[in-house]
């Protein structure tokens, strides 16, 4: 008992020493700055299509609903029916994985974690890096590596996309020429859109709190109005 | 004879008051502790941290009923369940976020209220168990926030419970088997969480609204203090209302705090709208991960409002007496959460009031509050060794203005006290007078 509550101290110590800097602090590559944007449909639907088409297959969105998210972005059922609930599942359902866990520990080393808010744990910027920066690696089980994440376990799943990078002496990325079916700005751009559907993901209703805060606040702004009028006349007699 | 229709409610309506009066104190009441307190005439903005204390308070009560309503408390469930009550549940998110910031408010404004009694030697006689009542608040409050914080079993809740929990550990002999008695398993678990629960939803919210009812009626029985100092009770006119008293309902009640609660709830409403999160201050971001036994967050920090405790526990670092400086850390923590409901014996100025207090009294107190900040600061960041020396020299001012307030409060000249509460209308008067 003594011995497991002073290893619990000493791992809780040990952890404290790491940098306390922002939090995917890590390998120290300078992350790209994005300015996510929940009033673009276009975008966070084409997140959306990414997201299904290239990653549902090993990483869930489990705490948001198909539904939820057809309405939010603005896609009609039966369109998110046909094109993007790929699982079998009903409109009104999670977006699980059809991944086995236990299968992925096996293949992965763990399992792919959830990602509804993966943009609030790492933040757009990190995300947005961190899916541009994979580079080849033959030392690592899948071949690649990656700049923000070193050692990482995920394969590089959108290099058909962008295409294989290697360093170069300096250690930046390099695009191998004629590996890739996308210009480099339209890569950026598939990647902000799967960032801006991950942002969108971490608070859903983020936009309606947003809009809804407006009226709290004017209405706050009036009633104190009347209620500063109201006091003043109390207060005029403690005054005098 | 006829009589008109709102004569006919006005006779109405006294009837029933007499009836009700008869049953039940209920206008007695009423002017005992409202229309017929006399509050000086002399309160400021400080005096109104004690109202909003009772507005977070009651926003608390009724955001967390409903969040109850659909909040799981289990290791499984819990976290899914509280991202339901974020997408699935209407308003979900509303009353998530006033609930979060809540927590926030309720220490920001318990704060400037305990420094305001400090200030002004609120605590002094005849208000020692007023304080008293006061401390035993702020304790239910720090124990309450601790409790909450494990409910959403992110993974800073589980870690941060774990480290907690674990000081428990560190007290000789009994400690590890106090700790497994704590946490009624051997790590912090399903069991830890449901205990937690129960007592963050029956137990401390009960002890909580009691002794709020308490401080209350111990306010009502000795009057308010005032910035001056001055016992207001001790000049009355012939009917033996106080000459520097007004009457709290409507006075203060309409004219100093309903439109101070609204300008509050502006900016309340600020943060739970647009920065609900705080940078990570109000929910930190490790927390939107699911508990994980085995993954430490990279730096464990509690929610800001603990930090400056969180940081005087980090600054014992070595043993005494052959007793590991864990356990001191916790001692040391523990004394400065409770060192403060002293103060009534410790203070022995002539006077109340920091206005007509010394120099060294307000040189303590600017020392105490600059401390304070400075560890709440060195509790959010990781331990270096000049990080750990600043936060050792800052427990030291923080003790010292308590420990050596007995001193500095005697041999120190303080200014005359007038007889009479000073407004703003009197200071003006005297300055043109002189």
């Amino acid at each position: 008992m003594k011995s497991r509550s002073s290893f619990l101290w000493a791992l809780t110590a040990a952890t404290l020493t790491f940098s306390a800097g922002a939090f995917p602090a890590g390998s120290g590559w300078p992350l790209d700055s994005i300015d996510p944007d929940l009033e673009d449909l276009p975008s966070l639907q084409n997140g959306f299509k990414l997201y299904v088409n290239y990653c549902i297959g090993c990483h869930s969105v489990k705490y948001q609903r198909y539904e939820r998210t057809a309405d939010d972005l603005g896609i009609p059922h039966d369109i998110a029916m046909d094109n993007l609930v790929l699982t079998g599942q009903k409109i009104g359902e999670l977006m699980t994985t059809s991944m086995d866990p236990e299968l992925a520990k096996n293949w992965f080393g763990a399992p792919p974690p959830d990602l509804t808010m993966v943009a609030r744990v790492r933040g757009t910027d990190w995300l947005y890096t961190y899916l541009r920066t994979f580079y080849q690696d033959e030392a690592r089980p899948f071949g690649v590596n990656n700049l923000v994440f070193e050692n990482v376990g995920m394969p590089n799943v959108l290099a058909g996309l962008q295409g294989e990078q290697v360093l170069d002496d300096s250690g930046s990325p390099e695009l191998v020429a004629g590996t890739g079916q996308l210009s480099p700005e339209e890569f950026d751009q598939v990647i902000y859109d799967i960032v801006n559907f991950l942002y969108y993901t971490g608070d859903p209703s983020r936009l309606e709190r947003h809009r809804t805060g407006i009226y709290v606040l004017l209405f706050l702004v009036v009633l104190y109005v009347f209620t500063y009028l109201l006091g003043r006349e109390y207060h005029k007699e403690i005054v005098d | 004879m006829e009589q008109s229709q709102p004569g006919r409610i006005a006779r109405g309506w006294s009837n029933f008051m007499e009836w009700v009066d008869e049953r039940f104190p209920l206008t007695e009441t009423f002017e005992y502790h409202m229309s017929r307190y006399y509050a000086p005439k002399n309160f400021n903005v400080w005096y109104l941290f004690g109202v909003l204390s009772m507005v977070v308070l009651v926003i608390q009560l009724l955001t967390g009923i409903w969040l109850t309503m659909s909040y799981v408390p289990s290791g499984d469930g819990a976290f899914a369940s509280v991202e339901y009550i974020m997408r699935d549940v209407e308003y979900g998110w509303l009353l998530r976020y006033l609930h979060t910031t809540g927590a926030s408010a309720f220490f920001l404004v318990v704060y400037l209220h305990m420094f305001r009694a400090m200030m002004y030697g609120s605590y002094r006689k005849p208000r020692e168990l007023l304080w008293l009542i006061g401390m035993a608040i702020f304790a239910c409050l720090i124990v309450e926030g601790f409790l909450g914080y494990l409910l959403p079993w992110g993974n800073m809740s589980y870690w941060a419970a774990q480290v907690i929990i674990s000081l428990v550990g560190a007290i000789p002999v009994v400690g590890p088997d106090l700790m497994e008695w704590v946490r009624g398993d051997f790590l912090v678990s399903d069991i830890t969480l449901n205990r937690f629960f129960a007592l963050h939803v029956v137990a401390l919210p009960l002890v909580l609204v009691m002794l709020v009812f308490v401080h209350i009626v111990a306010l009502h029985h000795v009057g308010s203090n005032n910035p001056d100092g001055i016992e207001i009770k001790q000049n009355k006119d012939e009917n033996g209302i106080p000459l520097d008293g007004v009457p709290f309902h409507p006075h203060y009640t309409i004219g100093h705090d309903l439109p101070a609660i609204v300008l509050f709830l502006f900016f309340f409403c600020i943060v739970v709208f647009y920065v609900p999160e705080m940078f990570g201050y109000f929910i930190e971001k490790p927390n939107f991960e699911e508990a994980n036994s085995l993954k430490t967050p990279e730096h464990i920090a509690p929610v800001w409002y603990y930090t400056p405790f969180y940081a005087m526990l980090r600054a014992a670092t070595f043993p005494l007496f052959g007793i590991p400086a864990k356990f001191w850390g916790f001692v040391v923590m523990a004394g400065a959460i409770v060192l403060p409901a002293v103060l009534p014996w410790l203070d022995r100025s002539p006077v109340k009031s920091i206005r007509y207090k010394g120099w060294l009294s307000k040189g303590m107190l600017a020392l105490f509050v600059i401390s304070f900040f400075i560890l709440g600061y060195l509790g959010t960041i990781a331990p270096s060794k000049p990080a750990t020396a600043l936060a050792q020299i800052c427990t030291v001012v923080y003790f010292a203005y308590f420990v050596l307030m007995p001193w500095y409060t005697r041999v120190e000249k303080t200014k005359p006290v007038p007889d009479r509460v000073t407004t703003k209308a009197t200071r003006a008067a005297k300055a043109e007078g002189a």
